[in-house]
């Protein structure tokens, strides 16, 4: 029987993916053909979802994207069998945006059903684990150390160095937490991976449970992705089903129990601080470090706090060896990094590739260039609290240490990608905006410093005392960059700062009728 | 405006609170139950969680202000989130942002007078590929224009 596959991603879904499989199987119905309906999935081109596979002796063929009134003429094709059609773009392996990349934590993302453990099986799941049974826990730790491996979530910070501390404190009990917190305006690699191939991240945990004597995990969700909760749910429970979970893991003597923990819609109840005391059911307000919550982390245990990309991307290590994942990357950024392209762009998607790939490179071989056709003139890379980039800068390579350089951040690996009509003033008194609106109120450089912010741009472009109004808004970052206790007031001067010396024709006083004439532009 | 809770949703919330209150950290799982019942976290709620959970009223209410999530009245029939974030304004979000809310004729926070749509904002959905997003209850919408949102809110006013 001939398998089709429709993409059951949220993004999909938000492309009216459902409405496309329905037809699918009403049509098929109707013309009396027997097919087997797989909802896979995204392989991450989103400008083409919702993207069609059927299965031929060839491989899978591709058609996109597939919209209701399009099933009928693609029957008519015979597209069960690969027929010829306009929406049909061959071999899906043979897609260039797909065989450009190198796929390692996403290797199987969009290929199977994600909740499919024997799919999982069949495609190398499990065998970082098979691997991780037969050695001690410093050895994982040290396999996950020369790998290379840092935090993405942001910070960058060696895995297998936060690992080791975990292994190293004695205690009745200690945790891995997964921050899905995924804030970050411009990424949604997380999601995917929970979404489209959630077995790998519960299979990252559990190894990273054996590795420092972990026998609870909690994966903290945002409550915006009720998908990915439904589908991390559905695969928690397999995997206990199998015996990937709970006790006597695969018949070893280790145990690691699992759970899914939903957040409520704080940004910064991402910071790994604010997320503990959320999970303990405080206000997420920021811890003052030290302690790290390696030493005294969730209820006061010792706890391992990983991105969902740094967990997914164990089983992969521990499967082929820390060489192998170290091979990839430049300079102390090893391996490969699933990098999100967002915004006004062509081509957006997910884009997993080795460090070192430049900006331009995402931009116009991946990206295809903005969407309004209009030239592009400012990037935003690593979320709200990354800074902005002008068109000399597309050349810097994706690399932490590059862009640490040009006072920017790689961060989660989002890329928003901005047009000509963008204006640079509103996006950093929007960055101010949001850092109030988030704010935990801890530090007053943050919580009142970016009210204040967001005041001052709005009298700059009004041109009320401008080059007064210049010099405190450059303050007030300063401030903000060296006062705050988390990265949310310490860093919104990123996008604030870098608008403002990039962009600066942006901030001249306009013409609203109020203009002060000394300074008028 | 205050809202009494009617019985049965005093019953419900006591059952919640049985639930979960074993739970280590329960008191975020049990709010989310309740709004996920109820639809809201009415401050009569405040009293028989602190006793189970052995804190202070003021230390639920601070827990319930302090997230977005939790709402302290109750929502119309559909939650309409729209994206505020980067991406989405890259992609004409402020457009769609001021259509929808002149179409409605409310603001953020605020519920149609019909009581069918409450319109919030929110950041970042996670469909940022997909730009300008939004969200009707629990299913995401991405590449939304005025006529994908009008079709949106009718159907929602009509179920
Ligand atoms: C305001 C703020 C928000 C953050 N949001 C997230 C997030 O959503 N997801 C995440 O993994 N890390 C986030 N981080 C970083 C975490 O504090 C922490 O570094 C990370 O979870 C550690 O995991 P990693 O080493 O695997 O990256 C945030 C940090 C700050 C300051
Ligand atoms: S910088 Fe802001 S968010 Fe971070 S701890 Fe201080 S007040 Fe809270
Ligand atoms: S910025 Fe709108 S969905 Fe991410």
């Amino acid at each position: 029987m001939v398998k089709v596959f429709v993409p059951c991603d949220s993004s999909a879904l938000s492309l009216g993916a459902d409405r496309t499989a329905k037809t699918i199987v009403v049509e098929a119905q109707k013309r009396g053909v027997e097919i087997e309906l797989v909802r896979n999935g995204s392989r991450g081109l989103f400008w083409l979802e919702p993207m069609v596979e059927v299965t031929t002796d060839k491989g899978r063929v591709a058609y996109a994207p597939v919209q209701p009134k399009d099933v009928p003429s693609l029957f008519d094709a015979d597209f069960l069998n690969g027929g010829a059609h306009p929406l049909n773009l061959g071999l899906t392996e043979a897609l260039p945006w797909l065989k450009k990349q190198q796929r390692l934590t996403f290797a199987r993302v969009g290929i199977a059903d994600p909740v499919s453990l024997d799919d999982y099986l069949a495609h190398d799941g499990y065998k970082g684990l098979k691997n991780a049974l037969k050695m001690t826990g410093a050895e994982i730790v040290k396999a996950v150390t020369d790998s290379g491996l840092r935090g993405r979530g942001g910070a960058a910070f060696p895995t297998g160095i936060k690992w080791n501390t975990v292994l190293g404190c004695e205690s009745d009990q200690k945790y891995i937490v997964c921050n899905a917190d995924e804030g970050d305006s411009g990424t949604y690699s997380d999601r995917m991976i929970m979404e489209d191939d959630p077995f790998v991240l519960i299979e990252g945990m559990t190894i990273a449970g054996i590795a420092v004597g972990a026998t609870q995990g909690y994966i903290y969700l945002r409550s915006e992705y009720p998908h990915a909760l439904k589908t991390l749910n559905e695969a928690i429970n397999k995997a206990e089903a199998a015996g990937y979970l709970g006790e006597k893991i695969c018949g070893s003597n280790h145990t690691f129990d699992l759970e899914v923990r939903r957040a409520a819609g704080a940004y910064v109840c991402g910071e790994e601080t604010s997320l503990l005391e959320s999970l303990e059911g405080k206000r997420g307000l920021v811890r003052f470090k030290p302690p790290l919550p390696a030493i005294e982390g969730l209820f006061g245990k010792p706890t391992v706090v990983n991105n969902v990309i740094s967990l997914a991307t164990v089983p992969i290590i521990l499967d082929k060896g820390a060489a192998f994942y170290a091979n990839y990357g430049m300079g102390r950024s090893r391996g490969t990094l699933p990098i999100q392209l967002a915004g006004n762009l062509k081509h957006t998607g997910l884009v997993e590739l080795a460090f070192g790939a430049t900006l331009r490179e995402l931009l116009y071989d991946f990206g295809g260039g903005s969407a309004s056709g209009r030239p592009i003139r400012a990037v935003q890379v690593g979320g709200p609290l990354g800074a902005y980039l002008p068109e000399s800068q597309f050349d810097t390579p994706l690399d932490y240490e590059e862009f640490t350089k040009i006072w920017a951040v790689l961060g989660h690996g989002g890329i928003v990608a901005f047009d000509d009509t963008v204006d640079m003033a509103k996006m950093a008194r929007y960055a101010f905006e949001f850092c109030a609106i988030e704010s935990c109120g801890k530090c007053t450089p943050c919580r009142i410093g970016s009210i204040r912010g967001a005041e001052v741009i709005d009298k700059i472009v009004t041109g009320k005392d401008h080059a007064k109004n210049i010099q405190l808004v450059r303050d007030l970052s300063d401030t903000m960059l060296n006062g705050s206790l988390c990265a949310l007031g310490g860093m919104t001067p990123y996008p604030v700062l870098s608008a403002l010396n990039h962009f600066a024709e942006d901030f001249k006083p306009r013409d609203f009728g109020l203009q002060n004439k000394k300074v008028a532009a | 405006m205050t809202t009494a809770l009617s019985t049965e949703e005093l019953t419900k919330i006591e059952a919640h609170i049985t639930a979960h209150k074993h739970m280590p950290g329960a008191l975020l799982p049990l709010l989310h139950a309740i709004q996920d019942d109820i639809g809201w976290i009415s401050e009569e709620a405040y009293l028989p969680i602190s006793k189970a959970l052995a804190l202070s009223v003021a230390e639920v209410h601070g827990v319930v202000t302090f997230y977005h999530h939790f709402r302290r009245h109750p929502a119309g029939r559909h939650v309409l989130q729209v994206c505020r974030a980067e991406s989405c304004q890259a992609m004409g979000a402020e457009k769609l942002e001021a259509h929808v809310k002149s179409t409605l004729g409310v603001d953020y926070h605020q519920t149609t007078k019909d009581g069918a749509i409450t319109l919030e904002p929110v950041y970042c959905l996670g469909n940022c590929a997909c730009s300008p997003a939004v969200m009707m209850d629990d299913e995401v919408y991405g590449r939304m224009d005025n006529q994908k949102m009008a079709e949106l809110i009718s159907e929602a006013r009509g179920a």
